[in-house]
């Protein structure tokens, strides 16, 4: 990586007192070196070429994206942008439109630029995008429909804090042209705040009131007015500080959503029934993934789908088919055993991982793994604000096992939680935390597998190793 | 739980709003490290509007995102009498992060914006545009003994300690105070502020160990603090402290 960019700081030295070459040339130098750096196995395909393209034609992106002719979505948010752009993806698909996209680990701008680059006359463009870099992205895209789906606290060492980024995304949205569709989730009181200003915009939540918890979680961001500072009363939360919200003080009220999910029914670890309403007619969605974060992603991608024109029969039909597909709920038999995995990388996807585990009725096998590399947020102090302690309430944990890089920094995290009377192993090598939790578990249980982004790419390495998954499976 | 056990009360300044690095960990060090011994912690909590009781024998203020430190800022400039009253009668006071900015005498935003501060610690910050963020490695002199403390900074915040205060640490690894100086913290009796949080305490026993024998000595307890198994903290420690580029 450091490589590339001391290579185009070359070039732009090179170009001081050039702006911008010809797009055809510059499109054509950036695939080469796209073409080139894969050949010679120094990977980058998926950013390389946009970062070039960039540096050799600033407008480029611009262009590109205009040529679209069903125009440009993008979607930004903490958690969940990379399901959700799948969800949405599946219905695109399903609608037989040609889709150029970026992955998800390329949401930045020249993730954007490659996607555009290596994709050939594509009638929409579906891009996820960082919440920093969101607003560089409006500028060069022309967005016709910008989804904002939350803010949560993720590493801070990475963003600033999360009322930079608010700032960031109201300035956004009050630049929008008018008329950009705005998406957004009326349930995150940050978000919704913003979202309301826009005059066309798509409001979406969740109202099914058995779904509801009464008191917030410690990791609740936003809880005070984003207009006066007051306490916000909450008449039912669902994830962190999502629910339907109120201010008492002065009034600020959730917008009524547009688009709702008004029954949701888990069916455990293997999905969930979605009931929703729309100004179009009820949609019943099948969804293969568990859990409430999916059930926004799902509210999200149909909304989504639908400002973009897809009928709400298309929409259900393809997540009912392509949802199985994918998902970061992941079953693996190992011999008699099966192994479950729940990715999280901050403390609300954390807690809702805790939350689906609880509802389990197996015996609990746990096996935490926490890395402290550039994506999981190299600060661990995160885990500090995870509600750990509901895991140890009664009987139901019958071993843990703490890997990871910094597995001894959870290790405190458990040792301080409730006085140090839970036993449990540390076992910071990934194959030796593996080895671990499967003898706890012994022949026919299941292991519930929670880790950060790059102690999953160790897990599934150590997997692969055993032969028990592809050696070749990351996105695309 | 009526017997008299040792107790050490500690004032949790807005727990509400000065949380964001971790806090609740530092809380839990102090109560399990007591209890362990037989000794015990009592918090109380003091938010907006609230009164600061002056009978505490430890003071603890955590991190804020910068909204909501500068509306504990004006909150707690009117009415820090108690606090200093006990600080100044040895009362222990640990800052970290933003609470630390809070001790000194002001703190000026980015924008150029002066907010007041307590001026329980002789210092001055303003902020920078760009952040100081990455692991820690500091050594630290407490009572005559000098320990490597580790942790993580994450602040735009630049300090500059006046002549009323020293730092609490040199920098080993990391940014400190301002980046410049080589500094972090600030250090004056038993009043401690700094940028370190990680959380600060479970990975610095020697640390936590020391700011509860000060609050017990305040408290007029006599107690020894019997040493603890500290294997699991010790081998966090040395994690944190290798990560920084620091092998011990
Ligand atoms: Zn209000």
């Amino acid at each position: 990586m450091t490589a590339h960019i001391r290579w185009t700081e070359r070039i732009d030295d090179c170009l001081m007192k050039r702006p911008s070459l010809p797009h055809w040339l510059a499109a054509a130098v950036a695939r080469t070196a796209g073409r080139l750096s894969r050949l010679l196995g120094r990977g980058g395909g998926t950013t390389l070429p946009g970062l070039l393209l960039n540096r050799l034609r600033p407008q480029a992106t611009e262009e590109m994206a205009r040529a679209v002719p069903n125009g440009v979505i993008l979607l930004s948010g903490t958690n969940g942008k990379t399901t959700t752009a799948r969800l949405v993806r599946a219905a695109l698909d399903e609608s037989g439109a040609r889709v150029v996209a970026n992955t998800a680990g390329s949401n930045l701008e020249r993730g954007v630029a490659t996607a555009l680059l290596n994709t050939p006359e594509p009638d929409i463009a579906l891009f996820e995008v960082d919440e920093a870099a969101l607003p560089t992205l409006v500028q060069q895209t022309h967005p016709r429909v910008v989804v904002l789906m939350n803010l949560f606290r993720d590493q801070l060492d990475r963003y600033g804090e999360l009322e930079h980024l608010a700032q960031k995304w109201r300035s956004v949205v009050a630049d929008l042209d008018p008329d950009t569709i705005l998406v957004y989730n009326a349930d995150d009181p940050g978000v919704a705040e913003i979202g309301a200003e826009h005059p066309n915009s798509v409001a979406y939540g969740i109202e099914d009131p058995h779904l509801g918890r009464e008191t917030l979680p410690h990791a609740a961001d936003n809880t005070n007015c984003r207009r006066c500072d007051s306490p916000l009363h909450y008449q039912m939360i669902t994830i962190g500080h999502l629910g339907q919200w109120a201010c008492p003080a002065c009034g600020l009220i959730r917008p009524q959503p547009d688009l709702i999910a008004s029954n949701v029914e888990f069916e455990g670890m293997d999905g969930q029934q979605i009931a929703m309403s729309t100004a179009s007619g009820p949609i019943d969605v099948s969804l293969r993934l568990p859990g409430l974060p999916n059930a926004y992603n799902a509210v999200a991608a149909v909304a989504t789908a639908i400002a973009v024109g897809i009928t709400p029969t298309t929409i259900s039909a393809a997540l009912a088919e392509r949802g199985a597909a994918f998902g970061r709920a992941e079953h693996i038999n190992v011999g008699t055993r099966r192994v479950t995995t729940l990715l999280a990388k901050n403390p609300a996807g954390a807690n809702e991982n805790i939350r689906m585990v609880l509802n389990e009725t197996h015996p609990l096998h746990l096996l935490l793994l926490l890395n402290d590399r550039t994506a999981d947020g190299q600060d661990v102090s995160w885990i500090w604000d995870v509600d750990y302690e509901l895991l140890l309430e009664g009987d139901r944990l019958k071993s843990l096992t703490l890997g990871g890089t910094r597995a001894h920094d959870l290790a405190l995290r458990f040792r301080y939680a409730v006085g140090g009377t839970t036993d449990f192993s540390v076992r910071p090598e990934p194959a030796a935390s593996f080895e671990t939790a499967m003898a706890a578990c012994g022949a026919g249980g299941r292991v519930y597998v929670l880790p950060t982004y790059t102690a999953m790419l160790d897990f599934r390495r150590v997997l692969a190793d055993r032969g028990l998954v592809p050696e070749f499976w990351e996105d695309e | 739980m009526s017997e008299s056990r040792p107790t050490v009360r500690l004032g949790h300044l807005y727990p509400d709003h000065l949380n964001i690095y971790a806090d609740r960990g530092n809380i839990a060090v102090f109560r399990r490290r007591l209890e362990w011994r037989g000794l015990a912690l009592e918090v109380v909590e003091t938010g907006l509007g609230d009164e600061i009781p002056a009978d505490c024998n430890l003071y603890y203020l955590g991190g804020g995102q910068d909204r909501d430190q500068l509306l504990v800022a004006e909150d707690l400039v009117g009415k820090v009498a108690p606090l200093r009253q006990a600080a100044d009668g040895g009362a222990v006071v640990l800052a970290v992060c933003g609470g630390y900015q809070l001790m000194g005498h002001s703190y000026v935003t980015a924008d150029g914006k002066k907010m007041r501060g307590t001026s329980l610690l002789d210092l001055e910050t303003a902020a920078s545009h760009d952040r100081l963020i990455g692991d820690v490695v500091l050594s630290v002199n407490l009572d005559g003994h000098t320990n490597t403390v580790v942790g993580y900074e994450n602040h735009a915040g630049r300090t500059r300690l006046g002549p009323g205060c020293t730092p609490f640490g040199r920098v080993d690894k990391g940014h400190g105070n301002n980046g410049q100086d080589g500094f972090e913290g600030a250090l004056s009796g038993r009043r401690i502020g700094t940028y370190l949080h990680g959380p600060l305490l479970p990975k610095n026993p020697w640390l936590a160990d020391i700011l509860l024998r000060w609050a017990l000595d305040h408290a007029g307890a006599a107690v020894e603090l019997e040493p603890l198994d500290d294997t699991l903290e010790q081998a966090a420690h040395a994690t944190a402290a290798a990560r920084a580029g620091l092998k011990r």
